[in-house]
């Protein structure tokens, strides 16, 4: 059983009296353990398949199977369940909690699982110090600079252990550099603890980290191919 | 799954990172709690008042004053004209089946002289039955009885106030003071009433067998005449029917014709008193119900502040539905920050309208009542303000679809 299976994903967003089609007719699957970047330009539904993809948004029509659970047919509060356990998300923007330290961002998803407040208090730490972060637990995100604030994301998208990360855009804001140490931070997750990593990306530099690259244009995938090393 | 005990950290972090603000939106609720409850105890306060009024004057009273009598013309007040007699009240005791107890009394100031002190007091000739009437009890000795009424024996039963005038700290009982010059023999001490409902010193009294007072005080060219007549109804269900009873026997024995007006009159001071006491209750009522308002506004200034927090942490509650709360996940953090709010509002409130009623009555003089019904149920109150105006705001927040509240900027 594929970890990602999508059939015939079909999106349509409805503006006033205008049907949008975000998405059309995507099949693909996505095993345990790849590195997948999406590319393509802006418009081009990458953002809308994250999203589903995310358990954020629901397809309009098609089937998304999650280790094969049909997640169209979950309701809010499943899907936030699946959000919790199953999928670590990272964001172009960070997403941090504001006036909040890191630790006690790192500890959020586990607030919504029902964890003890030890355990809570010892994965966090464990899982800053898999990002590099050790010392740093009781800075406030205005304390770090935008590579730590996105190890914190990371984190925090690794804390319960999900199989899959959704990266939309990680190194977006971030330097050349910067960018380079969080992708090699992304590498060394698939490379060391198996998790399938799934980004969005504009720069083929980034891309270039990943191993297998799909392109998205007009909602349609035009070319899915591993990358060449 | 929902995890109170972290839902409540959420709560709590999100209000202390917004201290300036989470006090300004508690101070409404300190304000409507804590008005509240002064506003109840002073109302309470003056209920009571009236209801200590009541019970020192006696319960199911009736005083029946003489009539007033007209000299050219000029009608006088009540009681200048002097028509009740002995003969009235022992009429009224035989032939009244709703009166209990009747104690006739005549009386009028006299100088009082024990050893080197002297006092000026009232002195009131009555029969035994008066400490039945007025429900009064005796802190020491024994009451005068029928025999002293009918031999005339020179006897005094003395209020707490006269006691502390004339004999200080010493035992009265047995001992003897010069009313006008007569010598009576102190035989026992009257329990200390407190003030009247006129703001009078009830305790400033001296009682002495009525006959006595007639003979050696008192006496007028009327012999048997008494001042006023001391009425104790069977219950207060019979106070009416006392009312008609006595009406219509003093009619028959002062002979008055059918157009005629009455030459005295029943007052039913139960019945006043307990006018006053109910119309204190509805200020009470009224005073709550205003404070009320205050409160209720409180709880608006809650869902105000809860709206605009709500909208201010949009991406929060984003962010926070992406790694997974669920529906109730954010509706309870919400609901808890506007009880946490509210009850911390309230329980400041407390000690704010506690203080206020303290405040109140050492100042202004008011008896003030804090009574904790209404410390528990503007306590209550506040709560569910709290969870009544939190929950729109929380109701609002969990419904934002998350990929938009990620995007809000």
């Amino acid at each position: 059983m594929a970890l990602i299976e999508v059939q015939q994903l079909r999106k349509v967003y409805r503006l006033g009296d205008i049907d949008l089609t975000a998405l059309e007719n995507v099949s693909v699957t996505v095993e345990r353990g790849e590195f997948v970047a999406v590319m393509g330009p802006s418009g081009s539904g990458k953002s809308t398949f994250m999203n589903i993809l995310g358990c954020l948004d629901k397809p309009t029509g098609g089937r998304y199977l999650l280790e094969g659970i049909d997640v169209g047919r979950l309701d809010r509060d499943e899907l936030a369940g699946i959000r919790n356990k199953k999928i670590g998300f990272v964001f172009q923007g960070f997403n941090l909690l504001p006036r909040t330290s890191a630790l006690e961002n790192v500890e959020l998803p586990m607030l919504y699982n029902g964890l003890p407040a030890g355990d809570r208090y010892e994965r966090a730490r464990a899982a800053l110090k898999n990002v590099g972060l050790e010392g740093r637990e009781d800075h406030h995100p205005n304390q770090l600079s935008g590579g730590q604030q996105q190890r914190v994301a990371i984190a925090r998208a690794l804390v319960n252990d999900a199989p899959i990360i959704l990266a939309d855009e990680p190194t977006g804001n971030l330097d050349t550099k910067t960018s380079a140490e969080i992708m090699e931070l992304f590498t060394a997750l698939n490379d060391e603890k198996h998790i399938t990593i799934i980004l969005v990306t504009h720069e083929s530099d980034i891309a270039a980290f990943s191993k297998r690259t799909m392109r998205f244009l007009d909602g349609r995938i035009v070319s899915d191919e591993a990358v060449k090393k | 799954m929902i995890n109170i005990p972290s839902t409540f950290k959420i709560s709590f972090r999100a209000l202390r990172v917004n201290k300036m603000r989470s006090a300004l939106t508690m101070l409404g609720i300190i304000i409507g709690v804590g008005a509240v409850i002064a506003m109840v105890a002073v109302g309470a306060g003056a209920s009571r008042q009236i209801a200590a009024q009541i019970s020192s004057m006696g319960s199911n009273l009736l005083i029946i004053l003489p009539g007033a009598t007209t000299a050219g013309g000029v009608r006088m007040g009540a009681g200048t004209q002097s028509t009740l007699t002995m003969g009235d009240a022992e009429a009224i005791q035989k032939e009244c089946p709703a009166v209990a107890f009747v104690a006739p009394t005549l009386g009028g100031v006299a100088q009082v002289v024990s050893g080197h002190l002297n006092w000026s007091t009232g002195v009131s000739g009555t029969t035994a039955d008066m400490l039945e009437v007025r429900d009064w009890d005796l802190t020491a000795g024994r009451p005068f009885t029928q025999q002293d009424v009918m031999s005339a024996t020179k006897v005094a039963l003395l209020g707490q106030t006269v006691v502390d005038s004339l004999f200080g700290d010493q035992d009265p009982v047995g001992q003897t003071i010069r009313i006008k010059n007569v010598p009576f023999t102190v035989i026992g001490v009257l329990a200390p009433k407190g003030q009247s409902a006129q703001g009078q010193d009830q305790d400033d009294t001296i009682l002495i067998p009525v006959t006595t007072a007639q003979k050696k005080l008192f006496g007028t060219q009327f012999p048997g005449m008494v001042r006023i007549i001391m009425v104790k109804a069977k219950s207060a269900e019979d106070l009416p029917a006392a009312e008609k009873q006595i009406t219509e026997l003093l009619r028959q024995r002062h002979r008055i014709g059918q157009k005629q007006d009455n030459d005295f009159t029943v007052r039913n001071l139960t019945q006043l008193m307990q006018a006053r006491e109910e119309s204190t209750k509805v200020m009470t009522l009224l005073l709550g119900a205003i404070a009320s308002v205050s409160l209720l506004v409180g709880g608006i200034g809650i869902m105000n502040i809860m709206l605009v927090s709500v909208t201010e942490r949009t991406r929060e509650i984003g962010i926070r539905m992406a790694i997974g709360a669920k529906t109730w996940d954010i509706r309870l953090q919400f609901i808890i920050e506007a009880i946490t709010l509210s009850l911390i509002g309230g329980i400041i409130g407390i000690f704010v309208g506690v203080a206020a009623s303290l405040a109140l009555s050492s100042v202004s003089g008011w008896p003030t009542v804090i009574s904790p019904l209404s410390i528990l149920l503007s306590f209550g109150f506040s709560g569910m303000v709290g969870i009544f105006f939190g929950f729109y705001p929380a109701y609002k927040a969990s419904l934002l679809n998350p990929i938009d509240a990620l995007r809000y900027e």
